[in-house]
C-alpha cells in the first residue's frame, strides 16, 4: 500500500467521547484499517482547535501522510477547517475526508456500544473512500464588479449607496414607479418619532442622483442566468409612456388628467391619484407613469389631455416595454414585505365596518402629505374620533394565520397611540397579548406611553361589532375583549379601530426565490445561509438577502442588513476572482457516444453537445457538481469528480465490511441425543 | 434478532443537513443506517443501489430535498423518475422493492428524518436478512 493515511478521532469535549469510546475507536482504526493504508490513528480532545490542526500538520510532515480522515462533527461545520490544515501541510485538500460521528452518531444514539460500532463503520467507510480520492485544483473565475439590487425600499437604497460610494456600479431595480418602499408611506418612525420622509427622502435623492447607480424603476427582473461573478440578468422596463429625457416633472399632466383612481399601493386605498401619476411629490425618479389599465385613452381610445398640456412633449403613447440585459457579479434581494390582509379575520369587521382601519391606512391618515393632510378623521372625512382602539397582533402569533411575531407591531401600535393622543386628544385603548419592546430606546418609549394616559388592556380581541346593546354603545364600534389582568370580559365602545396587521412575505416571494435560485421558509420568507452566523448570504453563492424579505424587522435592522449585504458583496468584489466548485463533471471523449442524453438532464445547461466532434462537453464554470448527468449516461462516460462511482462504492464497501465484521456467527445448534 | 445493515445515500443540502438537525435536537434513532453523503439525490444512479445490495445491504435509502427545493433546482426530478423504475427492476430481479426507500427530507425536518430512519429500520428488521433471501432464491 503506497498510501499513508492518518485517522483522527475527535472527543469534542464530552460531546462525542461521552458516548463513543474514542480511544477504542482510534486503536481499532490503527489496527484493523492498517491493511487499508492507515499508518497513524489518534484521538484528541478538540480536533478543530489550533492544537488539533497542528497535530495533523505535524503528522503529515513527520510521517509523510498522503491522505487524512477526521471523524468529528458535521463536515458542514469543519470540512473547510481541516481541508485548509491539510493544504498548509502540503496535502491536497481533496485528499481529506471527514466523517460525522457527532450529529449523526453520538448525539442520536443512546447505546454506547452501538454508537462506538457505528463510529467504526463510518470511519471504515471514510478510509475506504479516501484511498480513491484524487487531488483537485479549484477553478478561479473573475468577479464582475457590477451589482444588481432588487427592491428599492430603505434596505435596497442603503445597500446601493454603500456599494456606489465605494466606486462600484449598481443597478437598482424597483417595480413601483418610485423607490422608497413602505417607509415612504409612514408619518413618523418609532421610537424617535422622526418624520419618516425627512430622513428617507435625502437618501432617495442620493440614490437617484448617484453617478454609480442606475435606477430602473417600473421594472422587474425576468430572468437570471449564470453564477457568482458572472450573472446575466434580463430586466423588463415597463413602458411609462413618458419620454424620460424630456420630462421635467412639472406635474401639469397629472393636474390636467381627468381620470381619478383609488391608489391601492402608496395611499393604501385611502386616497386617490390620477391615471398619470407619481406616487408622491418627492418620488425618485420624479417623472410620472401612465397607468395603462386606468388611462381613458388606452381604455376608450380618446383623451390625450396630458399630451396636449405637457409643455415638453414628453408623453409618448407609443412607448413599448424595454428589455434590458445586464451583467453583474453579485445580487442583493431587498424586496420587503406585504401587509397581512385583515379581511381574513372576519370578526374584526375590516371592509364591512367603515371605521375599522389597517395600520398602513392609519399611516396615510396621520401623514401630513396624506389624503386628509394629516387630520385623523373618520371615513366621513370630517369627524374627529373621541375614542380609538388599537388591536395588536392581527394575523401574528395566531395559529390560524401566522404563528410568528411580526416584531414591529407593538412599537408601531405605541407610535399610533401617541399620534392619536397628540393630534386628537382621544381616549386610546391598546389591546395587546404581550408588549414586546426589545430594541434600543423601545422600552423607554413604552414607559413614556404609559405616562401619557393610554389605556392598556391585556387580552386578545374577540370581536369588533356595531351591534349596540345599550345607549352608550349606539353608533359606536364595540371592541369585545377579555381583560386578562382583571379577569373580566369588557365591551369598549369606540369611534375608530386600528388593526396592527402582521408583516408577511411578499405574495410573489416564492416565484422571486425560484428566479434567483434561493429558497423560502414555510411562511415564504427568504432563507438565509445561517440564521446566526451568516444572516444575509443564501445557499446560492453571489445572491444575498437583506431587510424585511428575510423576515419581519424594523427599519434599523433593515438598514443594518442592507449595509451588511453590501459589505459582503464588496468583499467578494475585492477578491477579484472567486474559487468555484472543483468537484465538477467531466466527459470521457473516448467512450462518449454522443447520444446527448446528459445535455437535457443538466439543471444548469452546463453540458453542450459539440456537433463537430460528436461529443458532449461540460462547461466547467457552469457545472455545479450535482451529478445528475452521471446516471443518465449509459456508456458511463461522465464522471463527477470527488464523487466518482469508484469513491462512492469504496465508501459503501468500507461501511459494509465493518458492519459485517460485527455480525456474530450464529452458533451451530448441537444435536443432543 | 439480527442487526440489519442499511446504507443511506443522502443529498448534501437537505437530507444530510436534516440528519444534522436531528442530531442538534438530540433525537434518538437506531444506529443501523450508515450515511453516505452525495451532492444531490440525482447523483444516485441505479447501479449504485444495485451494487449496494450486491455487497449484502439489507436495505438502501435514498433521501433528497423535497421536489421544488433541490439545491440544484431539478436534480431530484431525476431521482423521482428513476427510483420507481429501479423498484420495478428490483422486483424483477427477485429483490423485495420495499428494501429500497425513497423519501424527501428538508434541512429543517430533523424530526421527520429520525422518524423515517426509525420506521425503515423497523421495516427492514421485520424482513429476513437479505443474504438469506438470496440463498433461498438460489435454491428455488
Ligand atoms: C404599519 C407599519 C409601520 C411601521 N413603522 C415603523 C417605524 O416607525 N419604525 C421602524 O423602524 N419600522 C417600522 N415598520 C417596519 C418597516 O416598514 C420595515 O422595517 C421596512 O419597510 C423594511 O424595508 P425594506 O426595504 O426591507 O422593505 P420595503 O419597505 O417593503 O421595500 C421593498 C421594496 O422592494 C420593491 N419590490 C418588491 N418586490 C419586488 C420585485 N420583485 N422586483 C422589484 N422590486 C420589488 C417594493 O416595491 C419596495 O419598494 C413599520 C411597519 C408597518 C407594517
Ligand atoms: S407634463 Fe410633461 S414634463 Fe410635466 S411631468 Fe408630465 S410628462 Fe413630465
Ligand atoms: S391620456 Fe388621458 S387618462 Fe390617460 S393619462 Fe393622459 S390624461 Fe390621463
Ligand atoms: S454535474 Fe450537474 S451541473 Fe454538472 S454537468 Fe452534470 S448535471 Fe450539469
Ligand atoms: S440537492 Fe437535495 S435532492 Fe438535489
Amino acid at each position: 500500500m503506497s498510501e499513508k493515511i492518518g485517522v483522527y478521532v475527535c472527543h469534542c469535549g464530552s460531546n462525542i467521547a461521552g458516548v463513543v469510546n474514542v480511544a477504542e475507536v482510534s486503536a481499532w482504526a490503527g489496527k484493523e484499517l492498517a491493511k487499508n493504508g492507515v499508518v497513524i490513528a489518534r484521538d484528541y480532545k478538540f480536533m478543530c482547535s489550533s492544537l488539533g490542526q497542528e497535530l495533523i500538520e505535524k503528522d503529515i510532515k513527520e510521517h509523510n501522510l498522503t491522505r487524512v480522515v477526521v471523524a468529528a462533527c458535521s463536515p458542514h461545520l469543519h470540512e473547510p477547517t481541516f481541508r485548509n490544515a491539510c493544504a498548509r501541510a502540503g496535502v491536497n485538500p481533496y485528499l481529506f475526508e471527514m466523517t460525522n460521528i457527532r450529529e449523526q452518531d453520538s448525539w442520536v444514539t443512546t447505546d454506547k456500544l452501538e454508537a462506538t460500532k457505528k463510529a467504526k463503520a463510518l470511519i471504515g467507510a471514510a478510509v475506504g473512500r479516501v484511498v480513491y480520492q484524487q487531488p483537485l485544483s479549484s477553478l478561479f473565475v473573475p468577479i464582475d464588479p457590477q451589482v444588481l439590487i432588487v427592491g428599492g425600499g430603505v434596505t435596497g437604497i442603503q445597500a446601493a449607496l454603500e456599494i456606489a460610494d465605494s466606486g462600484r456600479k449598481v443597478f437598482l431595480v424597483e417595480r413601483e414607479p418610485t423607490i422608497g418602499g413602505h417607509m415612504a408611506q409612514f408619518d413618523k418612525t418609532f421610537p424617535t418619532l422622526d418624520c419618516s420622509a425627512c430622513i428617507l427622502t435625502p437618501k432617495m435623492f442620493d440614490a437617484g442622483n448617484h453617478k454609480n447607480i442606475t435606477l430602473l424603476t417600473w421594472s422587474e427582473v425576468e430572468k437570471v442566468e449564470g453564477y457568482i461573478g458572472n450573472f446575466t440578468v434580463t430586466i423588463r422596463k415597463r413602458a411609462r409612456f413618458i419620454t424620460e429625457d424630456l420630462c421635467t416633472g412639472c406635474g401639469v399632466c397629472w393636474e390636467k388628467c381627468p381620470k381619478k383612481v383609488i391608489d391601492p399601493v402608496f395611499e393604501a386605498g385611502l386616497g386617490y391619484r390620477k391615471a398619470v401619476y407619481t406616487p408622491f411629490p418627492q418620488a425618485v425618479p420624479n417623472y410620472p407613469v401612465i397607468d395603462h389599465e386606468n388611462c381613458t385613452f388606452f381604455q376608450k381610445g380618446t383623451c390625450k389631455v396630458c399630451q396636449k398640456f405637457c409643455p415638453t412633449g414628453a408623453i409618448d403613447f407609443e412607448q413599448q416595454d424595454e428589455i434590458i440585459t445586464i451583467k453583474v457579479g453579485n445580487i442583493i434581494l431587498a424586496t420587503g414585505w406585504d401587509l397581512f390582509d385583515t379581511r381574513k379575520v372576519p370578526n374584526y369587521g375590516y371592509g364591512r365596518l367603515a371605521n375599522v382601519y389597517t395600520s398602513l391606512e392609519f399611516e396615510r391618515l396621520s401623514n401630513a402629505s396624506g389624503p386628509t393632510g394629516g387630520n385623523i378623521v373618520l371615513r366621513d372625512g370630517k369627524t374627529v374620533p373621541k375614542s380609538v382602539a388599537i388591536v395588536h397582533c392581527v394575523g401574528s402569533r395566531d395559529q390560524n394565520y401566522h404563528p410568528y411575531c411580526s416584531a414591529i407591531c407593538c412599537m408601531q401600535s405605541l407610535k399610533f397611540a401617541h399620534l392619536v393622543e397628540e393630534k386628537t386628544g382621544a381616549d386610546v385603548y391598546n389591546c395587546y397579548i404581550d408588549i414586546r419592546t426589545p430594541g434600543k430606546g423601545y422600552e423607554e418609549f413604552y414607559q413614556r406611553l404609559l405616562g401619557e394616559g393610554t389605556h392598556f388592556i391585556r387580552g386578545k380581541v374577540a370581536e369588533i361589532t356595531d351591534a349596540a346593546r345599550n345607549a352608550s354603545e349606539e353608533g359606536k364600534l364595540i371592541v369585545q375583549v377579555e381583560d386578562t389582568l382583571i379577569g373580566k370580559q369588557r365591551r369598549i365602545p369606540v369611534d375608530m379601530v386600528i388593526l396592527s396587521a402582521a408583516m408577511e412575505a411578499r405574495h410573489d416571494a416564492k416565484e422571486v426565490a425560484q428566479k434567483f435560485g434561493i429558497s423560502c421558509s414555510h411562511d415564504d420568507w427568504f432563507i438565509e445561509r445561517h440564521p446566526k452566523l451568516d444572516p444575509v448570504a443564501t445557499m446560492t453563492d453571489g445572491v444575498f438577502v437583506a431587510g424585511a424579505c428575510q423576515g419581519p424587522k424594523d427599519i434599523p435592522a433593515s438598514v443594518a442588513q442592507g449595509a451588511a449585504a453590501a459589505a459582503r458583496v464588496l468583499s467578494i468584489i475585492g477578491q477579484g476572482e472567486i474559487e468555484i466548485e472543483a468537484a465538477t463533471a467531466i466527459v470521457d471523449d473516448v467512450t462518449c457516444v454522443g447520444c446527448t442524453q446528459c445535455v437535457s438532464s443538466c439543471p444548469y445547461q452546463a453540458i453542450e453537445f459539440q456537433a463537430e466532434r460528436g461529443k458532449a462537453y461540460v462547461i466547467e464554470a457552469l457545472c455545479k457538481g450535482c451529478g445528475t448527468c452521471v446516471g443518465t449516461c449509459l456508456p458511463k462516460s461522465i464522471t463527477l469528480k470527488h464523487f466518482t462511482d469508484e469513491q462512492i462504492v469504496a465508501e459503501m464497501i468500507g461501511a459494509m465490511t465493518v458492519m459485517k465484521s460485527f455480525e456474530v456467527v450464529a452458533p451451530v445448534p448441537v444435536e443432543v441425543a | 434478532m439480527y442487526e440489519p445493515k442499511i446504507i443511506g445515500f443522502l443529498c448534501n443540502w437537505c437530507s444530510y443537513r436534516g440528519a444534522d438537525t436531528a442530531g442538534m435536537a438530540r433525537m434518538k434513532y437506531p444506529p443501523n443506517v450508515k450515511i453516505i453523503r452525495v451532492p444531490c439525490s440525482g447523483r444516485i444512479s441505479p447501479e449504485l443501489v444495485l451494487r449496494t445490495f450486491r455487497e449484502g445491504a439489507d436495505g438502501v435509502m435514498v433521501l433528497g430535498c423535497h421536489i421544488g427545493d433541490c439545491h440544484y433546482s431539478t436534480g431530484n426530478h431525476r431521482t423521482a423518475k428513476r427510483m420507481p423504475v429501479l423498484k420495478r427492476l428490483l422486483e424483477y430481479s427477485g429483490i423485495d422493492s420495499d428494501r429500497l426507500a425513497i423519501n424527501w427530507v428538508s434541512a429543517a425536518e430533523g424530526e421527520k428524518f429520525a422518524t423515517v430512519i426509525k420506521e425503515f429500520t423497523e421495516q427492514i428488521s421485520a424482513m429476513p436478512p437479505f443474504a438469506e433471501t438470496m440463498k433461498m432464491e438460489e435454491t428455488k
